[in-house]
This record gives structure tokens, sequence and C-alpha cells, in this order.
């Protein structure tokens, strides 16, 4: 499992999934830098843990409830004031559906 | 209480600042003054500060002493000069994570554990430097420059808190404020030879910090000693609903015992190999003192623990691949418009995002991807689990841990080049927050060369006041307290 490498291909697909623009130059590094991570975090592939649960979490957490109360919340123009583009109270985004 | 004003208003304690100023012999003014006035002489070499708010900070101070004047019931913080990192939002104060593609923004809102320190009267100063998103182990990874160790500047400070280490230990701030996903308080503060406590998960209010790990995410104070440590972490511990993680029940006292007579405490002997020679005599020098005090000091194993990084690094940049998409030029900072919005995405994300937080991202996103999430992600939650029963196995027998902070001292500018390097350096650290326990570091002398070396209190969960105690006992066989290079 964690003692593959990531090729340069791979490195590419896990780039596009997080939505990232790599240089030539960058795939080249990083391909062989995570390879070199997993690589040294293969160590836990000799612990056997089939019966061991999972820790999401350290603390045992409960769902957090409350009334439903409206309450103040930020104002909206002080959430806009550090958006890139605005406008009519909106932030503005490219296209995101075709052209026809 | 008298102190010499010029010589001393840099080197007093919090708890010295707080009595001083409750009690109006010297004003809240005169102290951020006297701080402010050292920062600009020495940050120019040193760089622990991205922002230095003097204006708001006087601002502040005038407050503090107006209330004073009126007789007003002061803060246990009062007039106390504090440095927060910059991950932590301050209302209309720019807050950068170290990132370009934060560069600029200000916060409609304040960190609830911010918050607090302005209700003890806390003056804040400045936010400090980081490595982006907090993502690193020596603040080299900066989008704006590195931060130099005061104690030689041809040394890191530690990371990622460094900026706000490195205040501390240069006496820009009698306090500062950092977070530690993987031991970003305590390596830095036991680089740099300042006291640096990461609390139990859920202590402290996640709420305006900027989010890299959830899961082991964690704000914590630095300090010059272990009582002025918690002070601070006084006023930062407490309940707060807009943080689904917190704890209903934090509390935490600055009165606690220091007796270690009796006490068990367990050397962890996975964390006793690969270190320095210089880090392995003081922990065993930390060991003699400790039985000195008549603590009943053993070797102890914690198994799991060495897993500890390769979980971290699986865990870790899942949790912040999936926390960074929120960095997508839309609602905040950098955009790069590109022709449509995944180019606009991807674009703004390349330019924004330094080389270490787009490793981190893209480790996490081939964790979580199809096809390996049980192998990796899954795999690392179920050693965290082994974690935890070891810890809890160690603990059925001693009552509170000891290791060294870091396997060795401060290391030079640019020295380590290659990323896993870099990552051994918290190999100590990790097991704390993948257990969610509460971790402390505390000077305990340095190399020949004068450089601090750190020894490392851990406890069990909600275990504060002991660990505190140990760390006090630890603090006085200390030898003292290291200078910034330029007071020596």
């Amino acid at each position: 499992m964690s003692t593959q490498e990531i090729s340069e291909e791979a490195t590419r697909h896990i780039a596009h999934l997080a939505r990232l623009a790599l240089t030539d130059d960058e795939v080249k590094i990083f391909s062989v830098q995570l390879s070199a991570v997993l690589k040294h975090g293969a160590d836990i592939d000799s612990i056997n843990v089939d019966d061991v649960a999972p820790t999401m979490h350290a603390i045992s957490l409960k769902n957090v409830m409350r009334e439903d109360i409206v309450e103040a919340s930020l104002e909206r123009d002080d959430v806009l004031i550090s958006a890139p583009q605005v406008q009519d109270g909106m932030f503005v985004v490219p296209r995101i559906l075709g052209e026809s | 209480m008298k102190v010499d004003k010029l010589m001393s208003l840099i080197d007093i304690s919090a708890r010295e600042i707080s009595l001083l100023v409750s009690s109006g012999q010297v004003s809240a003014t005169e102290i951020v003054q006297a701080h402010l006035d050292e920062i600009s002489r020495h940050d120019g070499d040193v760089g622990a500060f991205l922002l230095v708010s003097g204006e708001s900070a006087l601002e502040q101070a005038k407050r503090v002493d107006a209330k004073r004047a009126n007789g007003e019931i002061m803060g246990v913080l009062a007039g106390v000069p504090v440095a927060l990192k910059d991950n932590m939002a301050l209302r209309d104060i720019v807050t950068t994570c170290g990132s370009r593609i934060l560069e600029g923004w200000k916060p409609p809102y304040t960190a609830t554990a911010v918050q607090r320190l302005i209700a003890a009267d806390a003056i804040l100063i400045g936010k400090t430097n980081l490595d982006e998103f907090a993502m690193g182990s020596s603040t080299e990874n900066s989008a704006y420059f590195p931060t130099k160790n005061p104690i030689d500047m041809t040394k890191v400070p530690g990371g990622s808190s460094g900026g706000s280490a490195a205040s501390v230990a240069a006496h820009f701030s009698t306090l500062a404020i950092g977070s530690d996903t993987g031991g970003s308080i305590r390596q830095p503060a036991g680089l740099c030879g300042v006291v640096g406590v990461k609390p139990t998960y859920g202590m402290v209010s996640r709420y305006g910090l900027v989010a890299f790990a959830s899961s082991l995410d964690q704000i914590g104070p630095i300090a010059r000693d272990v009582d002025d440590a918690a002070l601070a972490l006084q006023v930062l511990v407490g309940h707060d609903k807009r943080d689904s993680t917190s704890i209903p029940d934090a509390s935490f006292s600055a009165n606690f015992l220091d007796n270690v007579a009796g006490l068990r405490i367990g050397v962890i002997q996975e964390m006793t190999s690969g270190i320095s020679p210089a880090v392995d005599k003081t922990l065993k020098d930390a060991m003699i003192h400790l039985t000195k005090l008549g603590a009943i000091v053993d070797v102890v194993s914690v198994p799991s623990t060495q897993f500890g990084l390769s979980a971290y690094y699986l865990i870790a940049p899942a949790e912040a691949s999936s926390n960074l998409s929120r960095f997508d030029g839309v609602r905040y900072g950098l955009r790069v418009t590109g022709s449509d919005i995944n180019e606009t995405y991807e674009q703004t994300r390349a330019k924004g995002f330094g080389p270490e937080v787009k490793r981190r991202i893209m480790l996490g996103t081939y964790a979580l991807s199809a096809g390996y999430y049980d192998a990796l992600y899954g795999k690392a939650q179920r050693v965290r689990t082994l974690i935890l029963e070891d810890f809890a196995k160690a603990y059925s027998s001693f009552d509170a841990l000891i290791s060294p902070t870091s396997p060795t001292v401060a290391f030079g500018l640019g020295e380590k080049s290659d990323p896993l390097s870099m990552y051994l350096a918290d190999v100590c650290t990790i097991p704390s927050n993948l257990a969610g326990h509460p971790a402390m570091s505390v000077p305990f002398g340095t190399d020949d060369a004068g450089l601090p070396i750190g020894i490392q209190v851990l406890a069990p969960a909600r275990g504060e006041s002991l660990m505190f105690g140990v760390a006090r006992a630890l603090q006085s066989g200390a030898s003292a307290q290291t200078q910034p290079v330029w007071r020596r």
C-alpha cells in the first residue's frame, strides 16, 4: 500500500483532485517528495490493526444541540468587504454553466 | 513592589505587570511602549512579527489605564503585552496565516481565545510569523520571511509558532499565543528557551483559529516561566458554544501544587533513541533533579508512539486538504481569474499556496482518495487508537510522563531542505496531539554552545494541574534563562 511510488502521472491526478495547477518541475519534485514521505510512513504497514476501531477524535464528542432561536450574525457588508469581487451584495464568480 | 522602569519593564513577569498596572504603580501605556521600543530596536533582525499593531496596542493600553483610574476591577492580565500567532482572527486586523492566499484579509470577527485575552485586559501588540498555515517546524515556510532564533540568529526558532516563541524569548512581548497541531507550540518554545503549552484538546476554543487539522489543533500560551504560562492558560480555557468540540466544563486554575514527592514519572523510552548527546544529557539531568525532589522516576515503553509520525502525516494532511479547500478565490483573499471556475480555483491556489502547503494538500488528497482511504487514512486512525491505548497503559503505572521536546537543539536556517527531515523534528510532540492529551515544554539547560533544550511534560487528558506541577518542579532545577544574543 503506502510503499508505492507516486508516479508523475499520479501526482498530476492528485493535483487535479486538489484543484492545484502544477508546473512540470513541480510535478517532478512532488512525485519524489510524496513518495519519500509515504515510504517513511510505511512502517505502519507492519502493525496489525484488524481488531482495532478507528479514532476520529481523541475526546468523546456528542452532537451539540441548541434551541432554534434567531441570533445576530455577521453583517453582510463586513463579510463581503474581503471578497475579491462583489456585486449587488453577492460574491461574483466565473460562469459555472456552459455558454449554451 | 518596586521596579527600575528603564531596566525591567520588558523583563518582568505577566504576574508582576498585572500587579503593577492594577495598583497604578506603572501604567499599561508605559509597559506597552517599552515593548514597542524593544521591537523597533531588534525585530528588524529577528522577524518575529508579520504585523506590529502599535497604535491599536497603545489605544488598548489607554483603555486599561482609564479603567484603573475609574476604580474598576482589573483583569488578571492587566497591561500584559501579548503577541498573537497570525492564524488567529482579531477583528479588522490583517490575518495572513503566513500565506499569500490570505494577504490583506481582515477578519470580520475575533477568535474566542483572543476575546478572552481582551476581557482579561491583556494588550494585543501584533501578529507573529508562522510556517504557512502552521505547516512546518522552522518558520521558514512563511511566505513572507523566515524568523530567526533570538538566542542565536543563525538558527531557526522552530515552528510553526516560531514568531510567537521568538517574541517571548526576545522580550518583545511578555506572553504569546500559538497553535499546536503536532508540536507547533512546544517545539519552538523548546528551541527558543521558553515555556510552551498544548492543553487538552477541547480546553481552548478553536473558534477564530484558521483550521489546519481540526481533530488535532489546539491553542495554547508561550511564556518565559511556568507560572506566567499557567496564568495565560487560565484566561484562555473555557467552554465556547461556537466550537462544537469545546469541553462543556472546561476550566483551569493557575493555582496548582508542585510537590512531586512520591509522584511516579515515566520517561518515554521510544523518545530517548535518536536524540542528540546534549539532549540526552539534559534529559538525564532532569530525571536526576526530579528524583532529588522525591519523584519516582523510571523508564516506560509507550510502543505505538513510534508510529505517531507516520499516522500524523496521513491524518493531519487529510484534514488539511479538506479544510484548505475553502481557499478558492471566491470569498476572501487572492483570486487569479482563469477561463472557467476550475481554472480560477487551480490558478488561485497555485499562486496563493507555498510548496509545503501544496505537498500536504496533495498528501491528504491522496490519503482520502478512492482505493487508498482504508489503507492509508483508515489505518492511521486505527494506529491513533493504539497510541491512546498505550498511553492509557502507561498512565496506569505513572502519574506523568517526560521526554525531550525535540530530538536536537535549534538547527541552522536553511539546514533542513527536504520535507521528511523537517517532519522528524516533531517526533516527540506528535503523539500528544493524536491522543488529545496536554503536554508542555519547559527549558532545562543548554548545550555547550548555549542553545536551549526543552523537556516535555505529558499528562493524561485534563491533567493540566499535575502537568504544571511537574513543570514548575523541573523549572526549579533549570539553569538561568537564556538571553537574546544582543543582551549578552
